[in-house]
């Protein structure tokens, strides 16, 4: 096979998503609302058919932001474009796979020699991680010059921008590669280097979790925390109601990589943060976390 | 069920979510800010749920569920009310 030219990037068709969560039924939608078919890999039948309800219903809202009257794309046909899997086996044909399974490297340490088995071998890893080591997923494969990380943003069909990393082995070829797959979803990238937690997280997550000491400190509630973000900086959003958006879990996950990789108790968690992991509250997807979602 | 039956759900849904500014039945709550797109499915799956409704892809615009009055007329367009 001829080395691709630069100037001759691909046209993705069939991506493969790892991860039916928060990010992964995101993924997946945005590719199938730009015309790619997405397989879509978690590990359990009940998982799966709650991401096609999400995914579902969120294509059934999507229409309501449409500019005019025009009719909305068809949720039904839409979703068709995703199959919905606990296969592995079915990744054999896949072009770019994003990677959003759970924030544990335990679990992602599995993942990548898998994928890096059954996967063609000029197909692009893509991590979506919030906080791991690019390079050290990277490790895990056969392939790291074609690993490199994309950290989307939620949710993912509306937000246009994605942070890309760019791990110690990654291909200068993969970037670009990388680049033409998130102008085919929409996307523009920023690029940065590799070390745990990226700019985003390694700043975000300090954020969220000290928001959550003010909160145990009594220092304010939830609701006045957010509100001195959103009225005295303008942020859209304050650190609370991000974390609920992210997932709880998610944050409390992320937190435990950053000080397993730096070793800096800066990274240390909030004892409020674990005891509402551990009650169950993980935020806007289990309908409850600093506020309320349930329907 | 009655109009204002319905009219009452929805503010007392909406209230939840818009904490610290009133709003009148009328206003534009998308336009105001008051209620974001991360909301709106749950608003959609809300009136579904608890009217025991269905709607179209063609119900699913903006204009529909804009306010507390367009989202009562559209519950009204689907049949819900009993006829006085
Ligand atoms: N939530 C966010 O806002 C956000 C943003 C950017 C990146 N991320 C990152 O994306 C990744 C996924 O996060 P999420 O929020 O979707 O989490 P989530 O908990 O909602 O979903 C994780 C999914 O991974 C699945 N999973 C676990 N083991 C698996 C395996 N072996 N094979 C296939 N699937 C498996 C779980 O069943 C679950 O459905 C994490 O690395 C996270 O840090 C999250």
């Amino acid at each position: 096979m001829s080395e691709p030219n630069k100037n001759d990037v691909m046209t993705y068709q069939k991506v493969g998503v790892i991860g039916a969560g928060v990010m992964g039924t995101g993924v997946a939608q945005n590719l199938a609302q730009r015309g790619m078919r997405a397989v879509l890999v978690d590990v359990s039948e009940t998982v799966l058919t709650k991401a096609r309800e999400t995914i579902f219903n969120s294509l059934r809202v999507a229409g309501m932001f449409r500019r005019d009257d025009a009719p909305a794309a068809d949720p039904e046909q839409t979703v068709g474009m995703i199959e919905f899997t606990t296969d592995y086996t079915r990744l054999a044909d896949v072009e770019f796979v994003v990677e959003n399974v759970v924030e544990k490297l335990a679990i992602k340490t599995e993942i990548y020699p898998r994928l890096d088995a059954i996967c063609p071998p000029e197909c692009i890893f893509a991590a979506n991680t919030s906080a791991i080591s690019i390079t050290k997923l990277g490790g895990f494969t056969k392939r790291p010059d074609k690993v490199l990380g994309m950290h989307f943003m939620n949710p993912v069909p509306m937000k246009s921008m994605v942070e890309v990393i760019r791990g110690h082995h990654t291909s200068e070829e993969t970037l670009v590669r990388g680049k033409a797959f998130l102008a085919q979803l929409g996307k523009e990238a920023v690029v940065v280097n590799d070390m745990p937690g990226f700019v985003s997280n390694r700043v975000l997550m300090l954020t969220v979790n000290e928001a959550v000491w003010l909160v145990q400190d009594q220092v304010a509630s939830a609701a006045d925390v957010d509100k001195i973000f959103r009225s005295c900086f303008g942020h859209k959003m304050g650190p609370l109601e991000t974390g609920d958006l992210i997932g709880l879990d998610t944050i409390l996950f992320s937190l435990d990589e950053l000080y397993a990789a730096y070793g800096d108790p800066k990274f240390r968690r909030c004892p409020l943060l674990q005891k509402m992991v551990d009650a169950g509250l993980h935020g806007r997807k289990s309908g409850e976390g600093f506020y309320k979602y349930s329907v | 069920m009655t109009q204002s039956d319905a009219r009452s759900k929805v503010r007392a849904f909406l209230e939840k979510f818009i904490r610290d500014q009133d709003f009148e039945d009328g206003d534009n709550v998308f336009a105001l800010g008051l209620v974001n797109s991360l909301m709106a499915m749950q608003l959609v799956l809300f009136l579904e749920k608890e009217f025991g409704v269905k709607f179209t892809n063609q119900d699913l615009n903006l204009k529909n569920f804009r306010s507390v009055d367009a989202m009562v007329e559209l519950l009204g367009a689907r049949g819900i009310f009993a006829a006085a």
